[in-house]
């Protein structure tokens, strides 16, 4: 299949809604599939085969916070050749209610269009979606796809209409192999953390309790924390002074180093008081294949297979996560088995698997129409 | 005595005639104040609704018709974001519109165009103007507020002293 994506931000700024349209293209290409991404990027940026640039994004203010976007009759131009010497069987658009790339799409093509909703708009933006040029656009969509839940009711709440909910999918290959950062996990062992510390859902209070029996109990053992913090040494403060020097904050890290980190440690431990509708940081340890310990909410109780790929402790209890904990890391054997369920359990959230549920949302639009064309009267500039 | 009768009553008349001259004068800088304000906001919603009016015009492609809208919108809705802020925004996001390579050749030509445009550009240029004038009064009253202390306080020492 021919399949045109469009990306509304741009290519060298990280964010989610790249990545998504990233992984998502290279598990289509792995297929076998012929997939052509546009995206707004600097001219001077390297970009993968499958990218073409459309150009410099402008940061503009939008909805209270500036944001990188491509927009203007240079922009549609640019988009219009594409379509055309594209020759898609299908165009992918990602946030046409955005002012981007994605927008001028819809607006100057025909044919079988899907759409991905990535977030859950806010009320003040949906007025906007009843402007008629806008509305256009959108009208022209044949198949819509939320990445969560709360994308969808926001459609179907807002807009009117519904769509298929397809999660994010896990990167899996990304995970499998790192080499761990220097001096871990170390002779005493190692336990991990992944998160925002100071979100309370996130559980790091939870954890650090914990740490206060295991880290007495065990002399040599160490935490690995990475993830942003407002103020990393509240977290320290709450550190018996005796064992502060075994916890390591490394702030906020790069997509590669949370891979090493999660590399670096014995045990991962997922400890979320709530609020996790799948829990991807989980996902992407199970990927790695280090043993986890998590809590038992609904959303880890799942991914984790109820209890055969990770350990499960009752949530919030600092008491049951240190024997959970405790035991796990006495216990080679028990790691590795966790491990090798893991690997087997994460492989059902892996974007391969994303990518067949996209591909059968293609192959229902395409169905009895034709291939992606420029219409006659949109935008049209000398 | 008649002497000192005179020196007093002359004394209050002057300061009466002082303070009520310095009354007079911040009541008027307020006016004046207020005055810019209404003017800068008349200039403001002015500039609003011809902007969305050319958001809506068809004349350019959505994405920037949305920008444009929903900066305009910003600048109604100002429960989400003060309105100094909103009013900035809807200004960076004309100014992104207009200052593309070639914008004014991309829409020339088209039915209403070159009159809209003009339009939108003459309310830009007179907010510019409005509130150039708005933060001079303002400036300039407090700079007046200043300066009515400073003779109060020489007052005062002096009635102390004596």
């Amino acid at each position: 299949m021919k399949i045109g994506i469009t990306c509304p931000y741009s290519w060298d700024v990280p964010g989610g809604v790249q990545q998504h349209i990233r992984d998502l293209a290279e598990a289509l290409i792995d297929e076998g599939h012929d997939v052509s991404v546009i995206s707004p990027a600097d001219d001077d940026t390297p970009l993968p085969r499958y990218v073409t640039g459309a150009g410099r994004a402008v940061p503009v203010p939008y909805n209270g916070s500036v944001a990188r976007l491509s927009f203007g009759f240079l922009s549609t131009n640019r988009v219009r050749r594409w379509i055309k010497d594209g020759g898609f069987d299908v165009l992918h658009v990602h946030e046409p209610e955005i002012p981007s790339l994605s927008l001028l799409a819809c607006w100057v093509a025909s044919g079988p269009i899907v759409a991905t909703f990535h977030t859950a708009i806010p009320r003040s933006r949906i007025l906007l979606v009843t402007y008629a040029v806008v509305r256009t656009g959108l009208e022209k969509i044949n198949g819509r796809i939320a990445v969560s839940e709360a994308a969808r009711t926001t459609l179907v709440e807002h807009i009117g209409g519904d769509a298929v909910v397809i999660p994010n999918g896990v990167a899996t290959r990304r995970y499998r192999k790192a080499d761990p950062l220097p001096g871990w996990p170390g002779p005493g062992g190692a336990i991990g953390f992944l998160g925002r510390l100071d979100e309370p859902r996130k559980g790091l209070q939870v954890l650090l309790k914990a740490f206060e029996v295991l880290g007495q109990e065990r002399p040599g053992l160490r935490l690995l924390i990475a993830g942003p913090a407002a103020d990393p040494g509240d977290v320290l403060d709450r550190v018996p002074a005796a064992l502060r020097d075994r916890v390591v904050l490394l702030g906020q890290v790069s997509e590669e180093d949370k891979v090493r980190v999660l590399h670096s440690v014995d045990v991962f431990c997922s400890p979320n008081t709530g609020g996790e509708s799948f829990g991807i940081v989980t996902a992407e340890a199970m990927a790695a294949g280090v043993p986890i310990v998590a809590s038992d909410i609904e959303a880890f109780r799942q991914v984790l297979r109820g209890g055969e790929a990770g350990e499960l402790f009752t949530t919030g209890d600092a008491g049951d996560l240190a024997r959970a904990a405790g035991r796990l890391l006495d216990d080679p054997a028990r790691q590795a088995a966790l491990s090798a369920a893991a690997l087997v359990a994460v492989a059902a959230y892996d974007w391969s698997v994303v990518a067949r549920s996209v591909l059968s949302v293609y192959e229902t639009v395409v169905l009895g129409s034709t291939q992606v064309a420029v219409t006659a009267s949109g935008g049209e500039f000398p | 005595m008649i002497a000192d009768i005179a020196i007093v009553i002359a004394a209050a008349l002057f300061i009466g005639v002082y303070v009520s001259w310095r009354a007079g004068r911040i009541d008027r800088l307020h006016a004046r104040v207020d005055m810019a304000q209404a003017a800068l906001d008349a200039t403001l919603v002015r500039r609003s609704s011809v902007a969305l009016e050319l958001a809506t015009s068809g004349l350019l492609d959505p994405a920037t018709s949305l920008l444009l809208a929903s900066a305009v919108h910003g600048t109604k809705d100002i429960t989400s974001r003060p309105r100094d802020l909103a009013e900035s925004d809807l200004t960076r996001a004309l100014r992104a519109a207009f200052s593309q390579p070639d914008f004014r050749a991309s829409i020339n030509g088209k039915e209403g165009a070159d009159e809209l445009l003009a339009e939108v550009e003459a309310a830009a240029h007179q907010v510019f103007l409005a509130r150039k004038f708005y933060n001079d009064m303002v400036a300039a009253t407090r700079e007046a507020y200043l300066l009515a202390q400073a003779p109060t306080v020489e007052l005062e020492l002096a009635r102390r002293s004596a």
